[in-house]
């Protein structure tokens, strides 16, 4: 078993005179949970694209999940689970009726799919809304059941996509703690966010800075090297530089 | 694996379309709707037209003239009037045409027959506010009235395939054309769309189902809603309207079967050209349903169109289809005489397909 799931060489993104993403280097490791930060515009998004086989990398190489992401992007999706920031279940569909949907696509068998959903629903403390249409749920609550779903498959690696973009402060944590207990299980977590205090909560750090990936460590190394005090600091010590605005 | 992801999507589509049961409603009713109203309240033939006559004297031959506007079906006799009348009571509204006899009638009459050069017997006045009414109007007044003025016809007027001038015959073929593309390129391209401005569509796409796969997924629910309402159409024109189908009932399905997949087509390319289901809704209003409208020869005569742009509607894939169902339905041609209108439909949705699936995945990267 390789520990790395994760393996980005030099990977760079241009579209025609704009490099989005700038030969970007790291390696993630089994079980993490992998802060990737940066700036609005910074390239977040387009290098998160590229590891889920959404878009092909200009050069450079990478593996995701032991898969090349130039050559097996299909083989990669089987083995990943993605939450976008926009919130992504269908709300007109119950709440076992989107279980059943993703576990169906994901190629779940029935009675796996009954089980998992068992689990979801006794672990989220929803089996009672089993039936309620999930446009009828508050967003903490949807978020969640989002984060459940997107791991129905017990996928290896998720990437979370801003994933408490417009959460309250209670629901956040609880998040987190959702979060922390799958990477727990050995789930490696690829979270970008704009808070910095759940950037405290990542095991390592990366901060891109206009395509580039100006530093990457843990929280508290981070911290020491910058002489700040907290992660937001360090971020607005990186950020400062950059050229490109919003 | 393969097999049930896929049917777990098109169950997912279903579900989508029948849980808002307003839209599900209207698109199971509109052609139920537009059947009976086309066919029965919206005609081009007129019924009831409302005749004042105006009777100089009380002939045995006037009299007859009017007893024969009287008992027409076509024809209401509201009224009798002066001469100085007339004025009056076409601008109330109360008669949309006068006929004024001659206080020569029978003379005239008698000359005519004899073969002698007369001055008009009669002379209609018709309210022209409403051109169709009045054309329509004054040529069942003249075959109604001017019979016994020549006594050896001129002309052997012969109508072939639709006698009795039926529009329903007429409006079928178009109504079949307009709602399927309102059902199959208009909501499936908005449905599409849907996914991708609710943000669905990346999660989908991150999945591993492949792109192709999810958009059969989404097509094939609006096709099958559009086969019963095949059926719909189809059973309602044959019992209720007396649309013949004298071509045979399979040639009219196979051809429509083509021209739904055209409209899913058309559906398909213009979900990726629009960014969000007002867009899709728009862009199909406009570029669809607009110029079928006005191009198809649903509505107006094709051959009414100026030169410069009478190549235009052969663009227009209604157009096509609606003419090999007008063969199929009621001149009863059997389906090798309309081969060219499939093969064109077949060559459209080919290029379309080609379009739409190349824009799709350059869309993705």
């Amino acid at each position: 078993m390789n520990d790395v799931v994760i393996s980005v060489t030099e990977l760079t993104k241009c579209f025609g005179d704009f490099t989005a993403v700038d030969h970007i280097s790291f390696d993630v490791k089994r079980g993490e949970i992998f802060g990737f930060l940066g700036a609005n515009g910074a390239g977040k998004t387009t290098a998160m694209r590229m590891l889920c086989g959404l878009s092909f990398p200009t050069s450079g190489s990478g593996s995701v999940a032991g898969f090349d992401i130039m050559t097996e992007g299909e083989k990669i999706k089987c083995h990943i689970g993605y939450m976008s920031q926009k919130f992504s279940l269908y709300n007109d569909l119950t709440v076992w009726e989107n279980i059943r949907f993703f576990a169906g696509i994901y190629g779940l068998s029935k009675s796996e799919t009954k089980e998992r959903a068992q689990r979801i629903l006794e672990q989220l403390h929803f089996t009672s809304e089993r039936n309620t249409l999930v446009g009828a749920l508050p967003l903490g609550w949807k978020q969640k059941l989002s984060f459940a779903v997107a791991t129905i498959h017990n996928p290896g690696i998720v990437f979370l996509d801003e994933p408490t973009g417009g959460v309250d402060p209670i629901t956040r944590r609880q998040f987190w703690e959702m979060i922390y207990e799958a990477a727990h299980a050995g789930t490696t977590i690829f979270v970008t966010t704009h808070y910095m205090d759940e950037a405290e909560y990542c095991s390592r750090v990366s901060i891109m800075v206009d395509g580039k990936v100006c530093a990457l460590d843990t929280p508290s190394q981070l911290k020491r090297a910058f002489a700040a005090t907290s992660m937001d600091e360090v971020f607005r010590q990186l950020a400062r530089g950059a050229k490109r605005g919003e | 694996m393969k097999k049930s992801n896929f049917q777990s999507f098109v169950k997912k589509e279903f579900l989508h379309i029948f849980r808002d049961v307003r839209t599900m409603m209207l698109v199971l009713l509109i052609p139920v709707v537009l059947m009976v109203l086309f066919g029965f309240a919206i005609s081009t033939e007129i019924h009831n037209l409302n005749v004042a006559v105006v009777v100089p004297n009380k002939s045995e031959s006037i009299r007859q003239a009017v007893n024969r506007l009287a008992c027409n079906p076509y024809f209401t006799l509201v009224d009798e009037v002066a001469n100085t009348d007339i004025d009056p009571v076409l601008r109330s509204g109360k008669a949309d045409a006068v006929v004024v006899f001659d206080e020569d009638y029978d003379r005239i009459l008698a000359q005519r027959n004899a073969g002698i050069n007369t001055p008009p017997a009669m002379q209609f006045i018709i309210d022209a506010s409403n051109t169709n009414v009045a054309q329509s109007g004054a040529a069942y007044l003249q075959q109604v009235l001017a019979e016994n003025h020549t006594p050896q016809q001129l002309l052997n007027l012969h109508l072939l395939y639709n006698p009795q001038m039926k529009s329903a015959y007429n409006f079928v073929p178009g109504i079949m054309g307009f709602i399927f593309i309102l059902i199959c390129a208009m909501m499936a391209s908005v449905s599409i769309v849907r996914e991708k401005e609710m943000g669905t569509m990346e999660v989908l796409l991150v999945s591993p189902v492949r792109p192709f796969k999810i958009i059969m997924a989404k097509m094939i629910p609006y096709f099958m809603i559009s086969c019963v309402n095949l059926m719909t159409i189809l059973l309602i024109a044959h019992h209720l309207l007396h649309v013949p189908m004298s071509g045979g009932w399979w040639g009219i399905i196979v051809v429509s079967l083509i021209y739904l997949i055209l409209s899913l087509t058309l559906g398909l390319l213009i979900s990726t050209i629009a960014t969000s289901q007002a867009v899709a809704l728009l862009v199909s209003a406009m570029l669809l349903l607009l110029p079928m409208m006005m191009l198809s020869g649903m509505v107006f005569p094709l051959e009414n169109l100026p030169t410069v742009l009478s190549p235009l509607p052969n663009i227009i894939p209604a157009r096509w289809y609606i003419q090999a169902i007008r063969k199929l339905m009621i001149m009863g041609l059997p389906l090798s005489a309309v081969w060219r209108e499939v093969l064109i439909m077949i060559a459209m949705i080919i290029v379309l397909l080609v379009v739409a699936l190349k824009r799709f995945k350059d869309k993705l990267e």
